[in-house]
């Protein structure tokens, strides 16, 4: 993927990264990022970006973050050694557990940030899109904490094989609506969103659960994110007084990744891997691995690479982990991936399930099937760098993956046992 | 002389608002919807019920558009219609007097490519653009490929854009200026209220372009309410529901201008 810049633009942007100049004022990742949305929505996004700017940093808004954060939320989150995953794979593997987070995954972190933004600008109603349901159910109880009014978007694809999260969104007070336009999964869920705000731009706020999207949203998403990266960067310096050799997360839209990432960005000893649904194969249509096999392109509202055909039309996905299962990838990986800082690889279904099987043998940790590709890629990335140190991104509990689980690791064990 | 593609947009524009049954009608359809067979067909009927006549580039996710419009994209990219294929299929049919426009999300064009797109584009007979996702600021590249072959890049406005950002739209708004009447997706019905004449009106006092208002219009109480406000009004929704229910595009437009 080096030919998405020449040398000297691959040297700049690298330099920009490392240095946290990303995104410039336009939302700009190097040539990636941006804000194409219709005219329609660019009042709603100049508002945003107002309220960012304003807010984000106000020692008033982050108190309160911090309170809800500490007393709610249940951070800082733990990082444990993984002793025997280690021995097995043959490098240390240390877990930021986000899966402790309340709700269950990181996207409490954004959701909530979010949430008491939206309040500060005085929103009437919230409304959102989920894929796998973690950012849906995140989104509720954030909701519910701040009495806000929440509608969520969701992919009837996605809807059935996440049962369990839509009835938690609904117990959490949300009104949860169905989508059954265009692919039912997590993109047709974000246009839908998109349109609902469009009808009310000043009364509602959408809360964006990935680092994708036009300008603020990767940036706003990032900032609420990076509080992951902050704490394991801590943490692991106090318990093993050095950086880790490698930082590992899963990548759909990157907003887990993305929070781990950036704050080890600038320490170029550290070298980052993103793993991305590898779905049954690499061909069109078989895995959602963006930044693996995308190509330059514009969707919601962002220029990024892109998962579509020779006519510039998004393709189908496909992932067994509904949080993956999404043809873009946020912008700032993309500039990662282009300036080289970040290398991005694929693991298949079967790869995440099997790790997944294993983390629960052997760590008595049950993680989410997105979260499971990232542990299938550090097993990888051990047996090729024994004896180093990994940092890893557990994004999730897989809780609410037990249907999927059941039709497949579940089955499994059935079988041997007759 | 003759009028670059962009003035030739306007002026079919301007001469029917001046006109006793103005204000102009401009039409959408997606293009290969129903059918690929149908294509030139219809085009050719609306093009003699409408003054400009805006064909839908059928993209996989139309996040300003409506069910009606989202279907119909749906359905006309199941059949295999590509922009090739649209620009293709202009070019070989015979001249029709109506100019007409490409309303298409930006990934198509990016994929295909700006001076390509302009150049066949040209040969198409095409006069310009319309494209939802790509806002002014976004615009630089596209237009440095559109200008130089006089094909119009259409702006939008809305009741919020603020009154800066309004003067900039209209400036560089070539064509025509799409003032969107309500905040929302396409294809909704809904009375005209004092505000949205005010805000037209608004619109064309700046506007050194003729200004079309677009966005839920589907009546012939609404085409005629916003007679002598605005020099022309976009039909979509409305359109390809009578495409979708096999009636004749061109009596619904004659019965929409009364």
């Amino acid at each position: 993927m080096t030919e998405l810049l020449n040398a000297a633009q691959r040297a700049s942007l690298l330099d920009d990264m490392i240095h946290g100049r990303c995104p410039d004022a336009q939302g700009r990742f190097g040539p990636f990022g941006g804000r194409y949305v219709p005219e329609t929505l660019v009042h709603a996004h100049e508002r945003l970006t107002a309220g960012v700017q304003r807010w984000l940093s106000d020692p008033e808004y982050q108190a309160e973050l911090n309170e809800q954060l500490t007393n709610w939320v249940g951070r800082p989150t733990a990082l444990t050694f993984a002793p025997r995953l280690s021995e097995r794979w043959g490098a240390e593997l240390w877990l930021k557990r986000e899966d402790l987070a309340h709700t269950g995954a990181h996207k409490i972190n954004n959701a909530m940030g979010q949430a008491l933004l939206a309040r500060r600008l005085g929103a009437r109603r919230i409304v959102a899109e989920t894929g796998a349901g973690q950012h849906g159910v995140a989104t509720a109880a954030a909701c519910a904490r701040l009495g806000l009014p929440c509608t969520v978007y969701m992919g009837a694809v996605d809807m059935e094989r996440q049962a369990p999260n839509v009835g938690r969104m609904r117990l959490l007070g949300a009104n949860v609506v169905g989508v059954t336009s265009g692919d039912r999964t997590l993109r047709a869920a974000i246009d839908e969103a998109m349109r609902d705000w469009v009808g009310d731009p000043d009364g509602t706020f959408y809360i964006l659960g990935s680092a994708v999207g036009a300008h603020p949203y990767p940036y706003l998403v990032r900032e609420l994110q990076a509080v992951i990266g902050r704490e394991a960067r801590a943490q692991f310096q106090q318990r093993c007084g050095a950086l880790p050799d490698l930082v590992i997360a899963c990548v759909g839209g990157g907003s887990n990744a993305i929070g781990l990432f950036h704050p080890f960005v600038g320490d170029r000893t550290v070298q980052i891997l993103g793993i991305e649904a590898g779905g049954t194969g690499p061909g069109l249509g078989q895995n959602a691995a963006t930044l693996v096999g995308g190509r330059p392109g514009v969707l919601h509202g962002c220029q990024t690479l892109l998962l579509q055909d020779e006519h510039g039309q998004i393709q189908e996905t496909h992932s067994v982990s509904a949080g993956l299962d999404y043809p873009g990838v946020g912008p700032e990986h993309a500039a990662l991936l282009a300036c080289g800082r970040v290398r991005y690889e694929s693991a298949s279904d079967d790869e995440a399930l099997a790790a997944l099987k294993e983390c629960c043998e052997f760590e008595g940790i049950l993680p989410a099937i997105e979260t499971a590709h990232a542990l299938a890629g550090a097993k990888r990335w051990a047996q090729a760098n024994p004896g180093k140190r990994m940092l890893l991104g557990l994004s999730g509990r897989g809780d609410k993956d037990m249907p999927t689980l059941s039709q497949t690791l579940i089955k499994q064990l059935d079988a041997v046992k007759s | 002389m003759s009028l670059l593609p962009r003035e030739r947009i306007s002026q079919a524009l301007r001469r029917r608002a001046a006109a006793a049954d103005g204000p102009a009608l401009v039409a959408f359809m997606t293009a290969g919807f129903p059918s690929r067979e149908q294509f030139r067909e219809h085009l050719t009927a609306i093009a003699a019920g409408a003054d400009v006549v805006e064909i839908g580039v059928p993209f996989s996710d139309p996040m300003a558009d409506g069910v009606t419009i989202q279907r119909s994209s749906e359905t006309a990219l199941r059949q295999g219609v590509t922009l090739k294929w649209i620009l293709d299929e202009l070019a070989a049919m015979p001249a029709l007097d109506t100019p007409l426009l490409l309303m298409s999300y930006l990934n198509p064009l990016m994929s295909f490519g700006y001076e390509r797109l302009a150049s066949e584009a040209l040969r198409a007979r095409v006069c310009g653009f319309i494209v939802p996702d790509l806002p002014l600021d976004e615009s630089a590249q596209l237009g440095a490929a559109l200008n130089p072959l006089g094909l119009a890049l259409v702006q939008m406005v809305t009741p919020v854009t603020t009154p800066e950002r309004m003067q900039r739209l209209c400036q560089a708004s070539q064509g025509f200026i799409y003032a969107v009447t309500m905040t929302g997706t396409t294809g909704k019905n809904v009375a005209v209220p004092d505000n949205v004449v005010e805000y037209l009106e608004r619109v064309r006092s700046i506007a050194p372009v003729p200004v079309c208002a677009g966005f839920g219009i589907r009546s012939r109480e609404q085409v005629a309410r916003l007679r002598g406000h605005v020099d022309g009004v976009i039909v979509g929704s409305a359109l390809v529901e009578v495409l979708e229910r096999g009636e004749s595009p061109q009596a619904w437009l004659a019965a929409l201008r009364g």
